[in-house]
């Protein structure tokens, strides 16, 4: 294959996305959505499908859903129709997942992924947004010989988001995926982790000659666990079929699993391209009707979302575009931000200590930020106190060090650790007289008018004190200490 | 163990031929005492040969259990708190509604020993208003049958003649009230699962609108057209037992939040100027003789009530049964795939993987006449069939109900028809599977439309029951029992129900 005759094929890319609602039970029955219990503890006798039960709606998974597709700009469909899609699996109880077919929720949405040079958004279309209920898991390595289930996951809801085949290129997979993540995170629809299974992508993939239309057969990428296996795997399979093409072959429409260890897509052996799903609309669920009242709440209740988050913090609290696009980055890193600038009253100083400080620590213990120890009230606080003088910015670096190992607000730290700043005389002039002599060297060229080292004996008694030396006290103090040690 | 059962009191007996309202009266009076009407329950089906060997009434039956349910509520009786509707009345349940601590095994295979751990609402409501289910009725298998032959234990015999079948698939139910066991039970239609075995046994049986009974813990078979319904002696002891069980109920989704009225009220109301329906697609030039004169004699009395019989049209009911048989096996193949040896019933394993064991399990497990239904279904919901069958048939449903609508708003209060094209017929005789499922062809529509329909015993013809059918409009079940109370009295005296020539 050469560099020449790869130029003539162009990547096209569509995406199928399985996002988990982030609801308290289960999408038809009480159960609790929890991820981690031990298997088979969150069933009951629906979503175990036993003979009898019947699904109820979770309204809470329709809030959710509908909101997801209100933040990529779907037009809601005010009715849309549940629908059995049947098929044989272990792990599936019913013999049927409960989805939405040729009804769904909602439709014809896009997201615009970035721009180009004269600043005409490249949009990627979503062709529907639909609820469905997941499987439970099948584990195969727990029992020698035979396969366990389990059955918690069963009945949890989701939504899938069906893009359109807009993409043409890893990078725009990648960014549409980055996008779509951090929508439905400020949406506060779900948690859309890849680890925790909250999200799950497969991705369509086909190649076309540069400049044609038509689209080419596809193939259905799955197995990727990561945003930058979706990429690589994007990648893979769009060379293996210019290699196809190229040699004269051509497409079979097919399932291909991404295999990240040696970097290729390869046949999936399931016969699922062979599956007959028979939908048919669910009889045991009422249509789903949406008034327009309700649209319009869920409309009004939406969430700001990244992009207008980053406008309103340029103009609110004057942080830069770059600095902006930093702070939007999750919805969590921009509340805890607002949140204290708005406590300390000290944008600028929030801004450094959130971009500085907070992200380290939060880097450091691997957590959200919703999760950190310092709440931001905390730390607005202890803002406060630096601008108000009652402790040094370098004691306020240590306040913040105890306040993420212990969580207690500053003014209990300054209080047990005596780092409130001192601007006592007697306490100054001790610390100065101290310096003086266990440096008489320095003390004497200073006396004898080397005032540079002004500098370094201030930064002596500040250690001294550890950090709450009040500087500027020290530095009227200095000259003075000093002439007065040389006249002793 | 079983606990030795001495015979229940002659009261007691006597008590159980009583209507339902006299019964639960002298419970709670303390008058009579549940444990023992209970008893006579018991002796009753040993009296008629209610086991397998004879009549093959129930799939199980707990003696002991039920004995100490009937003691547990004498202590309740007498005191303040309301003991229910049904205090202390035996009833009985057919085998696909979900009960504790008894087996579910919807007459089949594979759920053979099948005990649910939660109970359907249409139970736990029994429970509430002081019934005692004294055992689980036999049925065809997965409602799927008009005769009650198709159950993997045994067929049921019709207790009027025991050469002949019950009607089905609520044979067991039909038959229990019929034999004197029981004043109630529970049956459940699909397609007239219920009024066809109350009309060949000579008992009362009504199908409720689609969406006045809960569905939780019925067993699906075509679940937009199930229905839990009551079989009663009287018209009377039906109004009771569907009060009883109607409701809305938050775990189906399909009920009906509305208001639930007192059937039985409507005992003594008159049907002067009351417009009933004739559809002359009910019959055909080629009825049975014997059912078109006792329905005549049926509409006669009406007439005679002051009530104005009118020809009407429901011009799409001969699509009914073609219709009935896509819709609801589709929704069967579906409902039945829950049944694959994975994690209750019948499990057979195979040297083929889990793909074997899905055969095996389903092969074994399931009877013809359901594997039948679920081909048939599989095949109409396919990829390429799915437009030609399953969605023309929703079409045609469409207008099946509206014919319906049409009909009633045309201002008709209800309908009269025949409930089954022949009385019943002898075991064995009905062998061609279509010609079985044209049993249904007078009940099949009200399904489909989800209209509420009676059959009561309107006469006789040799000695074998014939029902005459009333259908009333959605949520008109009280215009219905009007109805049909007052017919019940016209004709009584003329014949009683379930009487033996």
């Amino acid at each position: 294959m050469t560099a020449a005759g790869r130029q003539d094929y162009e990547m096209v890319v569509g995406l199928e996305v399985h996002v988990q609602l982030k609801t308290r039970t289960k999408a038809f029955c009480s159960c609790s959505a929890d991820f981690g219990a031990p298997p088979n503890t969150n069933v009951c006798p629906v979503c175990l499908a036993l003979p009898g039960a019947l699904p109820v709606l979770n309204h809470h998974a329709v809030e959710l859903a509908l909101r997801a597709a209100i933040a990529l700009d779907c037009k809601v469909n005010e009715t849309s129709v549940f629908a059995r899609k049947n098929y044989f699996y272990p792990d599936l109880p019913k013999g049927y997942q409960i989805s939405q077919f040729d009804k769904p929720l909602a439709e014809k949405g896009w997201l615009a992924i970035g721009e180009l040079d004269d600043k005409t958004p490249v949009r990627v279309g979503i062709t529907r947004v639909h609820m469905e209920e997941d499987a439970g898991k099948s584990v195969h390595d727990r029992y020698n010989g035979a396969t366990a289930i389990d059955l918690n996951r069963a009945g949890v809801p989701l939504i899938e988001i069906v893009s359109e085949p807009d993409m043409r290129s890893s990078a725009e997979a990648g960014a549409y995926l980055r996008l779509l993540k951090q929508i439905l995170s400020y949406a506060g629809v779900s948690d859309v982790s890849m680890e925790e299974g909250s999200l799950r992508v497969d991705a369509n993939v086909s190649a076309r000659v540069r400049g044609t239309t038509r689209l080419g057969t596809k193939s259905e990428v799955k197995n990727m666990n990561s945003f930058s296996a979706v990429e690589r795997a994007v990648d893979a399979e769009f060379a293996r079929q210019v290699a196809v093409l190229e040699s004269g072959g051509t497409i079979v429409q097919q399932t291909m699993l991404w295999d990240g260890a040696k970097g290729e897509t390869r046949t999936s052996r399931s016969k699922e391209e062979s599956h007959d799903y028979r939908y048919f609309p669910e009889p045991d669920l009422p249509p789903l009707v949406l008034d327009k009242e309700w649209i319009a709440r869920a409309r009004r209740e939406l969430p700001e979302l990244p992009a207008a988050s980053r406008k309103r913090l340029m103009t609110e609290y004057k942080v830069s575009d770059a600095d902006a696009e930093l702070l939007t980055a999750s919805a969590g890193m921009r509340e805890y931000f607002e949140a204290v600038a708005r406590a300390s009253l000290d944008p600028k100083g929030a801004l450094n200590w959130v971009m500085g400080e907070v992200s380290a620590a939060v880097n450091a213990a691997g957590v959200r930020i919703d999760e950190f120890a310092v709440r931001p009230a905390d730390l607005g606080e202890l803002l406060r106190m630096v601008r108000d003088d009652v402790v040094s910015h370098t004691a306020a670096k240590r306040i913040f060090t105890r306040m993420v190992e212990t969580g207690k607000p500053p003014v209990q730290i300054a209080a047990e650790e005596g780092l409130q700043k001192v601007g006592d005389d007697s306490a100054l002039t001790g610390w100065i007289d101290e310096v003086l002599r266990e440096n008489p060297s320095e003390a004497t060229r200073y006396v004898n008018g080397e005032t540079k080292l002004q500098g370094v004996l201030v930064g002596l008694v500040m250690k001294k004190s550890k950090g709450t030396a009040d500087p500027k006290k020290v530095n009227q103090l200095l000259p003075e200490r000093a002439r007065a040690g040389a006249g002793s | 163990m079983r606990l030795h059962h001495q015979r229940a009191s002659d009261a007691a007996h006597k008590l159980l031929a009583q209507p339902l309202s006299e019964c639960v009266a002298c419970v709670r009076e303390g008058g009579a005492v549940p444990v023992d009407l209970v008893g006579a329950a018991f002796d009753r089906a040993d009296d008629v040969g209610a086991g397998r060997e004879s009549l093959n009434i129930f799939t199980s039956t707990d003696r002991d259990r039920a004995t100490e349910h009937a003691k547990s509520l004498a202590a309740h009786m007498g005191l303040a708190e309301a003991p229910g509707n049904l205090a202390g009345v035996p009833v009985a349940v057919k085998d696909n509604i979900a009960t504790l601590h008894t087996p579910t095994t919807c007459g089949s295979r594979i759920l053979e020993g099948y005990v649910s751990p939660y109970e359907a609402t249409v139970v736990r409501r029994l429970h509430a208003n002081g019934a005692v289910i004294i055992g689980k009725t036999n049925m065809d298998e997965f409602a799927m049958g008009s005769s009650t032959e198709n159950s993997a234990y045994g067929p049921t015999r019709n207790p009027v003649d025991i050469r002949r079948v019950p009607g089905g698939s609520s044979g067991g139910s039909a038959a229990a009230v019929a034999a004197g066991i029981v004043r109630l039970a529970l049956g459940s239609e699909t397609g007239g699962s219920v009024r066809q075995p109350a009309s060949f046994c000579g008992v009362v049986g009504v199908k409720p609108t689609y969406g006045r009974v809960s569905r939780y813990g019925l067993v699906a078979f075509g679940s937009s057209l199930d229905q839990v319904g009551v079989l009663g002696r009287t018209v009377e002891d039906a109004a009771i037992g569907l009060e009883v069980i109607a409701g809305c109920d938050p775990l189906d989704a399909t009920t009906a939040d509305v208001p639930v009225p007192r059937y039985e009220l409507e005992k003594k109301a008159g049907l002067k100027g009351l417009v009933i329906g004739k559809p002359r697609e009910y019959f055909p030039e080629g009825l049975d003789p014997r059912v078109a004169h006792e329905c005549e004699r049926a509409l006669d009395a009406f007439r005679e009530l002051g009530a104005v019989v009118r020809d009407v049209s429901l011009p799409h009911t001969s699509y009914s049964i073609p219709v009935y048989y896509i819709v609801a096996p589709a929704e069967a193949s579906s409902n039945l795939a829950r049944f694959d040896g994975v994690r209750y019933g019948l499990r057979v394993m195979s040297e083929r993987g889990l793909g074997g064991m899905y055969e095996e399990t389903r092969a074994r497990g399931f009877g013809p006449e359901v594997i039948r239904r679920v081909l048939l279904g599989t095949y109409v919901l396919s990829a390429g069939y799915y437009d030609a069958y399953y969605k023309k048939a929703q079409s045609v449903r469409t207008l099946i109900a509206q014919d319906f609508r049409d009909v009633f708003a045309s201002g008709v209060d209800v309908l009269f028809t025949p409930t089954t094209p022949t009385p019943a017929f002898e075991l064995g005789a009905v062998k061609d599977p279509y010609e079985m499922y044209l049993s249904d062809i007078f009940t099949a529509g009200a399904n489909l439309a989800g209209v509420p329909a009676i059959s009561i015993p309107v006469g006789a013809a040799a000695g074998l029951p014939i029902g005459g059918q009333i259908i009333a409009p959605h949520f008109g079940e009280s215009v219905m029992f009007r109805s049909a109370f007052a017919l019940e009295r016209a004709l009584a005296g003329q014949y009683l129900p379930g009487e033996r020539e």
